[in-house]
């Protein structure tokens, strides 16, 4: 039985595939900040990036529509600039019946950016993880300079998030199997659950310090000695290369145009 | 299937730009400090540990229970993570699991990672964990004092971090900081609870399990500047809270008074939107949602030693 | 009475798209003890996992006369008490009292009443004045028998259990066999432990990829080499 953590990386024979996860990681990113650093109400230029979107989903080969599917994980986080319209001042378009609030433009021009934004984003960063083993992309923050530290820790967290995570489910699973309801009988309380919730976070947390405590072991008997060390994989081509400054360009068109207006 | 069942991953988007990358450098350094201290703490230990450690805090921030009406608790972690290995470990491991999230799940963003986990790592530990030393100081290291203050930390480390949260999308212009202050303040009042009652349930169960871990974050580097580091930063955190950054759109609310004329024909003129240190405090949130935490603060600390000793007596009074 | 199960044409599949089940249906009368083999990834688990509503896709599972649905989960779980084979997954409190009374606590009942409980269960696994000992700490064996205890804390009238004799040493084993020998509970057992199987069960149901291959007297079974040979079994 095994946690069903959907990992979203799905293997096909696409030129996106092919790349350099740095190259990927790099897109993913600017892309994401093209798009935060895009003006308000600027709709063309968000047309623009997501037709830079969907070429990509082409290329991956995965469907059109992947991200797209994916996409609505943000909507929870829209009710945290759902006031927007209704705060920004400006010429009042319409009117809630019954509430008599009102939206403004500006207000409006700026939710929809925001969505809009993040919308994009998200679906860049969904297709970045479906395009990269997660082991690369960490290859790739490593090489790219980011603490070795920190990337080798989430690479072992990982390797045994699904270990964990199972025995989180058994012992939730072991919970369910104990709590039986007799008809009439009164409900435990918030504290009792509380409590019994904790518990098992601590029953977890011993087991985790063991098994560390049995990896190192493993560890030290192979010679570890402190430090992570890795063969390098990859190695920019020449489509790497081309791919990175295409991206690069294509994110930068739509901001400077903006500027020069 | 929800990964993160707290809502306070921030995804892409609803900051700007310069804020998030301000964030991002903000975290850089906390990072850093942290891998150092843990490395000096833990030796070759570090990477294996840590990375294990994250991953039990991704698979506890599963285990729930039920609250009401299809609702559940769940944990966080930070604090939790704090009171065991000490606030610099307890950073990195949850910028492992913030990254893991943001990465693998996009549950919150990539640009804005950099406050996420500034609220999600670094607040929850500093704050859970000066919290957690500070009461004891006070109260004492009786094993009721230690829950009371470890529950204590555990509800406040969610709340800072609510806040911040908060702050940050007022200063991007998301959200009104005196809509979005009282929201957050008292939703996460409530989940902070949940995250309270599990920190103390594991504790607990530590406790009688194994005496000595329990030392372990007590004994942490650092410990001594992390009680100056959490002031540093709930300060700036307040002080940012009332100035006019978080304020970024003073006029958005007079615009909805507007708009709905009636605020203004129908309330004394005293009671204006603005935030102004002269009128009755109850007409300024952000003052009032302070005031109000802080209450609050002192609130759950009272509850959690009172229920706390009413555990202990009948524990020790039972088997 | 009715301690019986009642498993017709399940069916189950994950979400992978992996098919775990395909259409498994059997009966278990009132007090019968029956051994459920077969090869790792067969089925077993994900089956027993259907006995109590924790998974649940397509067919129709009862248990003593009641179907297994949503509203009837929390009946259910009080009929029949389900062990798991790493019993560190089963204790999860901080001491073997709290683990054991865990059941009955969340039942509702009075503290009288799950006292008493406790004490019985620990009685019935031969571990009496184990109530404040830390879970942890125990071993292998002990653990085994605590994981039943707090079932058994339920008094179910149905007992199903995964493994229940994997990695324990001979000592141990021979002490759980004997336990699983005395309790009167109609009982379910998943194993690889043929020689237990031998000496405990008299009717033994086989599965192999998600479907029952033989369901019938132990002793047949054990003579009959082609079969067992044919699934990945040994003869004791």
């Amino acid at each position: 039985m095994h946690y069903h953590l959907t990992d979203l990386y799905r293997l096909q024979p696409s030129f996106l595939h092919r790349l350099d996860p740095r190259v990927k990681l790099l897109a993913a990113f600017g892309y994401i900040l093209a798009v935060s650093l895009t003006p308000e109400g600027t709709w063309w230029a968000f047309a623009f990036f997501f037709l830079l979107l969907l070429l990509a989903t082409f290329l991956t080969r995965l469907g059109i529509f992947f991200t797209i599917r994916r996409s609505f994980i943000v909507l929870p986080f829209v009710l945290a600039a759902l006031a927007v319209p209704f705060t920004s001042p400006g010429q009042v378009i319409w009117r809630i019946p019954g509430l008599n609030w009102g939206v403004s433009e500006p207000g409006l021009i700026r939710f929809l950016s925001i969505l809009a934004r993040s919308w994009l984003a998200v679906q860049a960063a969904i297709l970045l993880t479906a395009v990269t083993q997660f082991q690369d992309l960490l290859w790739a923050l490593g090489s790219l300079r980011f603490p070795r530290v920190l990337v080798s820790t989430i690479g072992f967290m990982y390797r045994y998030l699904f270990v964990l995570a199972d025995e989180a489910t058994r012992m939730m699973r072991a919970r369910a199997s104990r709590s039986a309801r007799v008809p009439g009988s009164r409900r435990r309380s918030l504290l009792w659950q509380g409590k019994a919730a904790g518990a098992m976070v601590g029953s977890l947390f011993l087991r985790a310090i063991e098994r560390s405590e049995r990896v190192y072991a493993a560890m030290l008997s192979r010679g570890y000695d402190g430090q992570m060390r890795s063969l390098t994989h990859f190695h920019m081509r020449a489509k790497d290369w081309i791919s990175l400054v295409t991206v690069g360009l294509l994110l930068i068109v739509p901001l400077s145009v903006d500027w020069m207006v | 299937m929800l990964f993160s069942l707290n809502e306070m991953h921030i995804p892409d988007g609803f900051l700007s730009t310069p804020v998030a990358i301000v964030g991002w450098a903000l975290a850089f350094v906390f990072i850093s400090v942290a891998i150092r201290q843990t490395k000096n703490q833990l030796g070759d230990r570090q990477v294996p540990l840590m990375g294990i450690l994250a991953a039990f805090i991704f698979a506890a921030q599963a285990i729930n229970f039920p609250i009401a009406a299809g609702t559940s608790g769940h944990l966080l972690g930070g604090a939790l993570a704090a009171i065991l290995l000490g606030p610099w470990a307890a950073t990195l491991i949850m910028t492992a699991v913030i990254a893991m999230q943001g990465l693998l799940f996009q549950d919150g963003g990539l640009l804005v990672m950099g406050w996420n986990i500034i609220n999600m790592g670094v607040l929850t530990a500093f704050v859970g964990y000066a919290t957690y030393s500070f009461v004891r100081r006070v109260t004492g290291d009786s094993t009721r004092s230690r829950l009371a203050a470890a529950f204590t930390g555990a509800w406040l480390s969610v709340e800072v971090a609510a806040l911040a949260t908060a702050l940050q999308l007022a200063v991007s212009g998301t959200s009104p900081i005196q809509l979005g202050l009282p929201a957050m303040a008292g939703v996460h009042a409530l989940i902070g609870v949940g995250e309270g009652l599990i920190t103390v349930g594991a504790l607990v169960l530590l406790q009688k399990a194994s005496n000595g871990l329990l030392v372990e974050g007590e004994n942490a580097p650092g410990r001594r500047s992390a009680n100056i580091i959490a002031a540093g930063l709930l300060v700036a955190l307040v002080v940012a809270l009332f100035s006019p950054l978080a304020s970024a759109s003073p006029d958005g609310l007079e615009f909805v008074a507007e708009q709905n004329g009636f605020l203004d024909r129908a309330l004394d003129p005293t009671y204006s939107i603005l935030p102004d240190y002269t009128v009755p405090f109850i007409a300024n949130p952000v003052l009032t949602t302070i005031v109000a935490v802080a209450l609050g603060t002192l609130l759950v600390f009272v509850v959690a030693w009172f229920v706390g000793r009413n555990t202990t007596r009948s524990e020790a009074a039972g088997d | 009475m009715h301690h019986t199960i009642e498993v017709r044409d399940l069916q189950f599949t994950y979400p992978d798209g992996r098919a775990a089940l395909r259409g498994v249906s059997f009966y278990i009368a009132p007090g019968e003890k029956v051994a459920l083999v077969g090869p790792n990834g067969a089925g077993k688990s994900t089956l027993m996992l259907h006995l109590n509503g924790i998974l649940r896709d397509r067919g129709e599972v009862r248990v003593c006369g009641t179907l297994v649905e949503e509203h009837t989960l929390g009946e259910i779980r009080s009929s029949v008490g389900l062990v798991f084979q790493d019993p560190d997954d089963q204790l999860f409190s901080p001491t073997v009292f709290d683990d054991v009374a865990f059941g009955p606590l969340y039942m509702g009942l009075p503290e009288a009443d799950v006292r008493a409980r406790v004490q019985r269960a620990l009685e019935a696994v031969e571990l009496r004045g184990y109530s404040d000992r830390v879970c942890h700490h125990l071993s292998g064996g002990e653990k085994k028998r605590v994981a039943i205890a707090t079932v058994l804390s339920m008094d179910p009238e149905i007992l199903v259990l995964d493994e229940p004799t994997a990695g324990l040493d001979p000592r141990a084993r021979r002490s759980l066999i004997h336990l699983l020998h005395d309790l009167p509970q109609t009982m379910l057992v998943s194993t690889h432990d043929i020689p237990m199987v031998a000496e405990l069960f008299e009717r033994t149901v086989v599965i192999d990829e998600g479907e029952i291959v033989y369901d019938g007297s132990t002793q047949s079974l054990m003579t009959n080499r082609d079969l067992l040979a044919q699934h990945g079994l040994e003869a004791p």
